[in-house]
């Protein structure tokens, strides 16, 4: 793949159809891949990676990149169009500036998974047959594929690209990935049990703000949590409100408008399963006002931003809080 | 530093005999920035005002904060007074201390605590008021009138007469509506065909009305003065302007067995039909549902008939965008739905009927030819029983909880008429109580009982049975007499409640009126503003509002088509100055508001900022048309970086309120 990938740019900076392609490069170790803009074919030769770990998703690059001159090449994943779609629909993108080839997607490997299973000193990773043959400084480890999938692959809600200029690969189908069944656990336990589960998840938060910072709904110019004013400014997290709140606001400021892309649970150091919060507020959304996928066109109103007739009134929303 | 004036009204014993005044004057007059604090009896009145006045002045004042009604009914009243002065009349804040607290409170305690708290967040919102400055928006001089019944085409008539421009959108084939149908009026017993025809043919010749029939509101935006209407023409599947109304076509049509509305359902029409004789415009229509060329492709008899070319099979949906100034609601009313209703047998025995369908049966253009006739045999009833309040002033469950106001007048009516017309038939008229309020109407309703000896009888009917002999079983209880009757009836009538139209609550949304409980559109005020709604620009008229009778509706018809030409007349209204706007340096341009703004005000510019590093970007950002901005804030909300605000009610404005009731 990503030979074909390579080899793909190559031939698009080539023909001059783009003059820069964003896609991956190694970091400091085998799994840590990160996201790079090439400029030349011989960049791309050195350092373009696509493997297991590439998971990034480069959408959110594009509001920068898109506005620069010239068109940019961007690979995305299925998942990644939704998180383009919806920056789109925002206009955050100038989608005439960028050429997109759809590629296949995950599922994509969490280092932290293989590392939680006591191996360490990771050298390179290699997955054949579903086996995954780590070399590692101490010598060669095995563990399965699927053991060591990102969460966000786990429960993966489509294979099919929502849009692109040329796709590599075949179309895959919107997948029915049971990816709620984690918040309805969360619903179904007493009040107090969810408190602690969340009390002791978003308590580990160090207000990092990498959630926020790989988040393709997060794109605010000014962001409510850079006001020195707010006393939540970029630090770690003084006071239980804190702890609890910043997430939770975060989540209400992309209500409707997250992709469930599941980026802000990848990246967080501290293993917070975020995505829990967003996929709560996308499955009321969905039983209030109707089956929504954001991301999934760039014409339809969003839910918090429609009004309908047969809208749910708000007693109705009231009413089911209340236990 | 805010120099603040804090006046508490007594509202004679509507504040004051539940809220200590003088303590919440003494309290709010301790708060920063306030520099004097007085109550007196009546705010709102000339010295009340002239105190505002006279204290701006001596003190100058720079903001006012009064604690009174609503802002809903004297906010104006004091920002008026406050300009007189010389104060922005923004600057003014109205802490509502009757609706919110004095009236909802028993305990004087706890009541002055809250004035006190409702006064200190007014005070501190005052702190952050700037002054205003109203703009003013062109009104386009032409009416909409929704609804062509006579409500609607009284208003159209008295705003044509004005020299408007009107519309009227009426969903049926032909203007005319319930009334249209009814035989005979109360309480003159005029023909209600000879005085309402004039009127139908009136409005379609009249050069200022234009009949949108077979059409419906589809979508409404704008405000006061400024409504862009998109009315979806239906197609009848006949070209309006070709049609000549001759009426062979109907003849011709083989589907004959198309059960006819106007005569409610009591007899047959054709799949191409024009309701009846008289309507306007005369045009026929072709029911989709039932024609055989539209359905099966096979047919196309009344294309061949019609001479004037007029049949066209391929007509679809039109749909046509219109400016308004003044929009009136004039969509009528319905009788109940009788499902419910097992024990007055009405789904079981034809001779069981409604109200509306006996005029049908006793109007000469009706199926009999006005021969009182039962529907089941075609024989002359010689026993009839009227029942009255059948789901009118019932439990929530049951019907509606309303008096449906017209029925004992017609039902009065048609004992009359049948009593008149057949001295052998024996009328009975069961009833909870006979409410004739209205110029006439009990003088009516007694020659009924006296003159035209109709048996009135207090108390309701428990059961209707029909008997295999063809007689109706009409059980009730006589409550004066104390006693169970069992009357055997040929014909039983029920006086069905009535509701609004099931097109008002979708209606309402579009326009953003408020409804009751009962889909009835409300009023903006019930005796101040009788023929408004509470949405500007928006007027009442009819039924719509409530069950009304004919003399009724037409007063309130022509009471909404003066408020409306009221409207018209004005070259510009003032804008409301509380607006939207957007803050450039954070706004993202994402379309969030543009998306949920219902007036459109909202547009997208391109413009240039300096960066940090001295470069020039390109943003996209939100720009408030504020002409068009009708402040309802709805963008403040959508804004996902907070960069709306709305001028007035900032976000800022409301934080510092709650920060003081919170404190």
């Amino acid at each position: 793949m990503q030979e074909a990938m390579i080899n793909k740019a190559k031939q698009l900076l080539a023909d001059g159809t783009v003059s820069r392609v964003i896609g991956w490069k190694r970091g400091e170790f085998a799994y840590d891949i990160t996201p790079a803009v090439f400029e030349t074919a011989e960049e791309l030769d050195k350092e373009f990676v696509y493997d297991d770990f590439t998971a990034a998703n480069v959408s959110k690059y594009l509001v920068k990149e898109s506005k620069k001159e010239g068109k940019i090449l961007v690979f995305l994943k299925p998942c990644d169009t939704y998180s383009f779609n919806q920056l789109t629909k925002e206009h955050r993108v100038v989608r005439e500036n960028v050429y997109i080839v759809g590629i296949p997607g995950g599922p994509k490997l969490d280092a932290e998974k293989i590392k939680a299973k006591g191996i360490t000193g990771i050298l390179s990773v290699k997955n054949e047959n579903y086996t995954l043959k780590i070399d590692t400084v101490y010598g060669e480890e095995k563990m399965p594929f699927y053991e060591a999938v990102l969460d966000k692959c786990a429960s993966c809600k489509s294979k099919k690209h929502v849009v692109y200029d040329e796709l590599m690969g075949e179309e895959g189908d919107v997948l029915d990935s049971n990816r709620f069944d984690m918040v309805e656990k969360l619903e179904n336990m007493a009040a107090q049990e969810r408190y602690d589960f969340w009390r002791e998840q978003l308590s580990k938060c160090i207000r990092c703000n990498a959630c926020r910072n790989v988040c393709p709904a997060c794109t605010c110019e000014k962001c409510v949590f850079d006001n020195p004013d707010s006393g939540v400014e970029n630090k770690a997290p003084a006071d239980s409100f804190e702890e609890n709140m910043f997430h939770i606001i975060r989540a209400f400021h992309v209500a409707g408008r997250c992709t469930d892309c599941g980026e802000c649970s990848r990246v967080c150091p501290q293993n917070i399963p975020l995505h829990l919060l967003n996929r709560k507020f996308i499955k009321d959304i969905n039983s209030l006002y109707g089956e929504y996928q954001a991301g999934e066109d760039t014409t339809s109103r969003a839910p918090l931003n429609d009004y309908k007739q047969n809208d749910c009134e708000a007693s109705v929303v009231h009413e089911r809080g209340v236990e | 530093m805010k120099r603040i004036g804090v006046f508490v009204c007594h509202c004679g014993t509507n504040i004051a005999a539940t809220v200590d005044v003088k303590a919440v004057a003494e309290a709010l007059g301790h708060e920063p920035g306030v520099v004097i604090s007085q109550d007196y009896q009546y705010m709102c009145s000339e010295s009340g005002q002239n105190l505002v006045k006279n204290a701006i002045k001596e003190h100058n004042l720079t903001g006012v904060v009064v604690c009174s009604c609503s802002p809903r009914m004297h906010e104006n009243t004091f920002r008026k007074a406050a300009a007189s002065a010389g104060l922005n009349p923004y600057l003014v804040e109205i802490a509502n201390i009757r609706e919110q607290c004095s009236w909802i409170h028993k305990d004087i305690a706890s009541a002055t605590e809250k004035a006190i708290i409702l006064g200190k967040a007014a005070v501190a919102k005052v702190h952050l008021n700037s002054p205003l400055t109203a703009g003013e928006s062109p009104v386009v001089k032409r009416a909409l009138v929704i609804g062509g019944g006579i409500a609607g085409i009284q208003t159209a008539l008295d705003i044509a007469e004005a020299g408007f421009d009107v519309d009227i959108v009426e969903k049926n084939p032909t203007i005319g509506g319930k009334m249209a149908q009814i035989d005979k009026t109360f309480p003159t017993l005029d023909c209600a065909a000879c005085i309402l025809t004039p009127k139908m043919v009136e409005a379609s010749q009249n050069e200022h009305i234009t009949i949108h029939s077979f059409s419906e509101v589809a979508d409404v935006k704008g405000f006061v003065g400024n409504f862009t209407v998109k009315i979806k023409k239906k197609a009848r599947f006949v070209d309006e302007t070709k049609c000549t109304g001759c009426g062979l076509c109907t003849e011709k049509c083989p589907m004959k067995k198309v059960p006819n509305e106007f005569n409610m359902g009591l007899d047959n029409r054709t799949a191409i039909y024009i309701p009846f004789a008289q309507a306007v415009p005369k045009v026929a229509t072709i029911d989709p549902n039932h024609c055989m060329m539209l359905s099966k492709g096979k047919c196309g008899i009344c294309s061949s008939v019609c001479s004037a070319g007029a049949i066209d099979y391929k007509q679809e949906d039109r749909f046509i965008e219109q400016k308004y100034g003044a929009i009136v609601v004039a969509t009528g009313f319905n009788p109940i739905n009788l499902d419910k209703y097992d024990e007055f047998a009405y789904n079981q025995c034809p001779d069981v009927v409604t109200s509306l369908e006996l005029e049908r049966l006793m109007n000469a253009a009706g199926p009999n030819g006005g021969t009182l006739l039962r529907p089941s045999d075609k024989t002359h009833p010689h026993k009839i029983v009227f029942v009255q309040c059948v789901g009118s002033r019932c439990d929530d469950s049951k019907g509606k909880p309303y008096c449906s106001k017209i029925c004992c007048m017609y039902t009065a009516k048609h004992a009359m008429l049948i009593r008149e017309k057949y001295p052998d038939t024996e009328v009975y008229v069961f009833y909870i109580d006979v409410r004739t309020p209205g110029k006439n109407f009990d003088e009516f309703y007694r020659r009924a009982v006296e003159q035209y000896n109709v048996h009135y009888i207090k108390g309701m009917v428990g059961k209707v049975t029909p008997r295999s002999d063809g007689k109706i079983d009409v059980q009730a209880s006589d409550l004066l007499a104390n006693e169970q009757l069992h009357i055997d009836a040929d014909m039983v009538v029920l006086a069905a409640a009535i509701e609004p139209d099931k097109t008002a609550r979708p209606l309402a949304t579009m326009l953003t009126t408020q409804m009751d409980t009962n889909d009835f559109f409300t009023e903006a005020h019930p005796k101040l503003r009788p023929v408004e709604s509470a949405t500007a620009g928006i007027f009442l008229s009819g039924a719509c509002q409530g069950p009304k009778d004919i003399p009724e509706t037409v007063a309130q018809a022509s009471a909404a088509a003066a408020k409306a030409i009221g409207l018209l007349v004005k070259n510009s209204i003032t804008c409301n100055p509380c607006v939207a706007h957007s803050d450039e340096l954070m706004c993202n341009g994402c379309s969030s508001c543009e998306k949920v703004c219902p007036y459109g005000a909202i547009t997208y510019i391109d413009k240039e900022f300096k960066m940090p590093d001295r470069t020039i970007a390109v943003r996209r950002v939100a720009s408030v048309n504020p002409a068009v901005c009708q402040g309802c804030g709805a963008c403040t909300v959508a804004c996902p970086s907070g960069a709306m605000d709305l001028s007035g009610f900032s976000n800022s404005q409301i934080m510092s309120e709650v920060d003081a009731i919170c404190k």
